[in-house]
């Protein structure tokens, strides 16, 4: 399996080439419009923009409700993963496939369901209204379309962990008079914590640029439940690109930021576990 | 804390991996189980720790019924074949992990599991190696932790599943010595799994020779070395020779020679009346005349005189290939050269038949 | 080292106390039900509410039907290409060393981290009328912004990565040994590629087709950004559910959802059953520094 360089091989050119060049034109460009852009800002534009009292609360929405989102699928992803992973039950097989749905969904369909689900008289919304909870056009339904949105991110990276988790260590525990339980928080759990870091800043990261999930469930509400791909929408339907690009800007920067967070973590990380 | 197992029996699907063993261990033994992988050997060793649960029959620990005592509580050390040393901990967290998981009532503070933690790796050899993690040892020095590990909690048991398997030769031979010297020392009752007959002969008091799933037979190194109860025992223990004879009325022919038997059991296979013999290579004598009987043609293929005896390959006259070892001196005597036409002897009457 | 998942309990040494198994599967099955069950439950029966006629009557409106025809010559069109792109990618980066190839997989990945409101947006700021491009090209009578051209083109960036991603590991992983040997046996270029390459990688392929089909499908935020919502021409079928939502033809957005939702289904299932034939070859890969998040 090793990468070499290889005189055998054909096709090295042809190939490098027409991957720069695809690569170029379908993502560089486009990416560096972004930036020219920018440029074209004036710092008082940029930072009317950026800084506006909406726009901040759209910041704090959009940071705040992904991380929650985030938070519930690492609790409940993790709780599915190991079901699935370590126990037989009926449907197992079903669930295993259908945990993918939110990634071949399309957004809007996920979107309009979720919210005649939630509204005031949808399906579970019905139950929830008398109690004074407020899902649908208020904060917590977006945290509600996030969480689907995040689910298997973190289900699918600790699956394969849990599986490559050799039984033995455990045993190990066993003999040496560990509890099950002392065993799970002392030799199991601190050997996922990789993988759940990775899940977690994969949803999170998801969760950050969701557009067609939330716009349905919030109502849109500037101030209250609007989310900033949410906010740049409404720029770009008025014409304001040199707002929506400033806002876009933040928010690429931030998430380069995050992944690049994530990379070195799971660097750190899987050195500590070199085997 | 002696081991007894009375009719134990565990079978995975369909295969049957311990069929009904018997098997008592004295306190303070050291014992092997020897055979080939699928002998049932390490499924046993599992089934003393806990680690697996047999199908039926039961283990008493010091005469007590143990098999309701769950894997925790069984106070059994288990050294793991690839040390399962937890790898996001030091060596120093990896020694006190079992002291540390003790109900917090009768949990030691932290100076005395230090105290003890040091004391171990004093005892290993390894007090340097504190706060190293396991990915920065080498395996003999990962192994040694492992023991270190089991031996903190006091177990009364030591249960080692095959625990040089994965070592080079030489740290495999240090650690084998050193294993002994520690036997000696703490006198804890322990057994071993292993399929190295070397290793269960210099290393056990008894060796429990295993073959698909059941005891071929137990006994001292010195017993079943020489008085195995059985072709598979003689076979699997040490260098042998087969040959390929028959027998017609109830004697033993190689070639055309008549062999004296003695302290044997002799059964040809009742169609083909063909009999295998089992020779030890040090059991040959090589002479240049048939000097009396029991003497049989051979020719020279191969010699090999590097190493404590000079190993000769021969081929016999009735065409088995043999391999003999014979001292140094001796080779010097008999001026061999291949090719050369020789008579093999055995020196002891003591071959051993068996049927195909 | 292969796991056995726990009826009863087979290792006595790694099973849970029934108590623990049970309210974790409980949760598990909760949580995967509230989330994912009934939400499709709810899309059939929302489509359902004014009756199968209506349910028809919805799917093969005209401009239902244009909605389809859109969103099915979109996928038709990024889907081989980035499949193309994908092969071109991965034969590069997984059978020759050069300069700079981590930059190539994390510049690969970039479609990946931006928003597709974003992504949307960046081809309205490069190929809309008001941009210097753009506002070229509609000189010239091309209109790629707000006409399908457009969606296409946001498609393709948002899909860009996926068939990628799958190809560069699997790629690895099944080596170079047998087309070397099949070029020393006299192949040509194109013919170990076709009988040699291909076949060895077949099944992370139709894997990131699989991926890369839905995913084209189903986008809607990079879309909507692009497409001016012009109705029976600009509208993939996403598009048109939110069109027909905010009309207030509830039965009828989620009739459209429907068949959306079925597709959906179908992914998975060929995703699951894929899954199986590439797991083997991906598991090589994984040491490599490939596999990074996202």
């Amino acid at each position: 399996m090793a990468t070499k360089r290889n005189n055998v091989l054909p096709g090295f050119g042809l190939t490098l080439g027409f991957t720069l060049a695809y690569l170029g034109i379908v993502v560089l460009i486009p990416i560096s419009t972004i930036f020219f852009k920018t440029f074209t800002l004036t710092w008082p534009q940029f930072w009317a923009a950026v800084a506006s009292p909406r726009t901040i609360a759209a910041y704090e929405l959009s940071f705040g409700a992904s991380i929650a989102g985030a938070l519930i699928n690492s609790l409940f992803g993790f709780v599915v993963a190991w079901s699935l992973i370590r126990y037989e039950f009926p449907g197992k097989t079903i669930i295993d496939v259908m945990v993918d749905l939110p990634f071949a969904l399309p957004t809007s369909v996920a979107g309009i369901t979720l919210t005649a689900i939630y509204a005031g008289n949808g399906w579970i919304g019905r139950y929830l209204a008398p109690l004074g909870i407020k899902v649908a056009y208020a904060p917590l339904g977006v945290v509600v379309a996030l969480t689907f949105v995040g689910l298997p991110f973190v289900v699918r990276t600790i699956q394969p962990v849990l599986e490559d988790l050799d039984e033995e260590y455990e045993e190990a525990a066993a003999t040496l008079g560990a509890s099950r339980l002392q065993t799970f928080t002392k030799v199991i759990a601190p050997a996922l914590i990789p993988a759940l870091l990775t899940g977690f800043a994969l949803a999170f990261a998801r969760a950050l640029g969701e557009y067609g999930s939330v716009v349905f469930i919030s109502g849109n509400m500037p101030m209250h439940t609007e989310v900033v791909p949410l906010l740049i929408m409404s720029k770009l339907e008025q014409f304001d690109y040199a707002g929506a690009t400033a806002i876009a800007v933040v928010m690429l920067v931030a998430s380069f930021v995050i992944l690049l967070g994530v990379n070195m973590l799971q660097r750190w990380s899987s050195r500590r576990l070199a085997a | 804390m002696s081991i007894e197992l009375r009719n134990i029996s565990k079978k995975f699907g369909d295969f049957v991996a311990v069929d009904n063993i018997n098997l008592h261990i004295e306190t303070g033994e050291l014992v092997a189980l020897l055979g080939l992988s699928g002998s049932g050997k390490t499924t046993l060793l599992r089934i003393i720790a806990g680690l697996e649960t047999p199908d039926s029959g039961e283990v008493l620990f010091h005469g007590e019924d143990a098999s309701a005592v769950k894997v925790r509580e069984r106070k059994v050390g288990f050294v793991f074949q690839h040390y399962a040393l937890f790898r996001h901990m030091t060596v120093f967290e990896n020694i006190a992990f079992g002291m540390r998981v003790i109900p917090r009532r009768e949990r030691p503070d932290e100076a005395v599991i230090a105290r003890r933690v040091h004391e171990l790796l004093k005892l290993v050899q390894l007090d340097f190696l504190a706060d190293r993690y396991p990915s920065q040892l080498s395996g003999g020095q990962r192994q040694r932790v492992a023991l270190a590990r089991t031996l903190a909690v006091e177990p009364k048991v030591l249960l080692l599943d095959e625990p040089f398997g994965a070592l080079d030769a030489k740290v495999r031979q240090e650690l084998r010595r050193w294993l002994r010297r520690l036997h000696d020392e703490i006198k804890i009752t322990s057994v071993f799994v292993t399929h190295d007959q070397e290793e269960a002969l210099e290393l056990a008091n008894r060796i429990v020779v295993m073959n698909q799933g059941r005891i071929e037979q137990i006994g001292s190194a010195e017993e079943v070395y020489h008085h195995p109860a059985n072709a598979f025992v003689y076979n699997f223990l040490g260098n042998v020779n087969l040959f390929h004879g028959r027998i017609e009325n109830g004697r033993v022919f190689l070639g055309d020679t008549a062999v004296e038997l003695e302290n044997t059991h002799a059964h040809a296979h009742p169609e083909t009346g063909k009999a295998v013999l089992y020779v030890r290579p040090h059991l040959l004598e090589i002479v240049m005349k048939p000097n009396g009987k029991q003497t049989f043609p051979a020719t020279v293929k191969s010699i090999n005189p590097a190493g404590p005896q000079v190993k000769v390959e021969l081929v016999a006259e009735w065409g088995d290939m043999v391999q003999v070892e014979i001292s140094h001196e001796r080779y010097q005597a008999l001026h061999l050269a291949t090719g050369a036409n020789v008579f093999l002897r055995p020196k002891e009457q003591k071959l051993f038949v068996y049927q195909i | 080292m292969a796991r056995q998942p726990q009826s009863e309990p087979k290792r006595p040494g790694t099973a849970d106390p029934p108590a623990v198994r049970i309210a974790l599967i409980a949760t598990a099955l909760g949580f995967v039900a509230l989330f994912i069950f009934i939400p499709v439950i709810a899309v059939f029966t929302e489509a359902l509410r004014n009756g199968i006629g209506a349910y028809f009557a919805a799917i093969v409106d005209p401009e239902a039907r244009a909605a389809i025809r859109l969103t099915l010559m979109t996928a038709a069109i990024a889907v081989p290409l980035n499949v193309t792109f994908g092969i071109a990618a991965s034969w590069a980066i997984a059978r020759f060393d050069f300069p700079g190839k981590q930059t190539l997989l994390t510049l690969i990945d970039i479609p990946f981290s931006v928003s597709p409101v974003i992504a949307g947006m960046l081809f309205v700021l490069l190929l809309g009328v008001r941009a210097p491009l753009g506002g070229w090209l509609a000189d010239h009578g091309i209109r790629i912004i707000f006409a399908e051209p457009g969606i296409v083109l946001a498609t393709i960036f948002v899909t860009f990565p996926l068939a990628a991603r799958e190809l560069i590991p699997i790629m690895q992983a099944v080596g170079s040994e047998e087309e070397e040997a099949s070029i020393v046996l006299g192949a040509g270029g194109w013919q170990m590629f076709f009988r040699v390459t291909l076949p060895n990688v077949k099944w992370g392929l139709l894997y990131g087709m699989v991926l890369c089909n839905a995913r084209a499908m189903g986008e809607f935020g990079a879309v909507s950004v692009v497409s001016g919502h012009i109705r029976g021409h600009t509208n993939t079928m996403p598009l048109y559910v939110e069109i027909l939502y905010n009309d207030y033809q509830f039965a009828a957005a989620f009739a459209v959802s429907s068949l959306l939702t079925l597709l959906a289904i179908a992914t998975l299932i060929a995703k699951y059953s894929l899954e199986r034939r590439v797991a083997p070859v991906k598991q090589e890969a994984d040491d490599l520094a490939i596999k990074v998040a996202a």
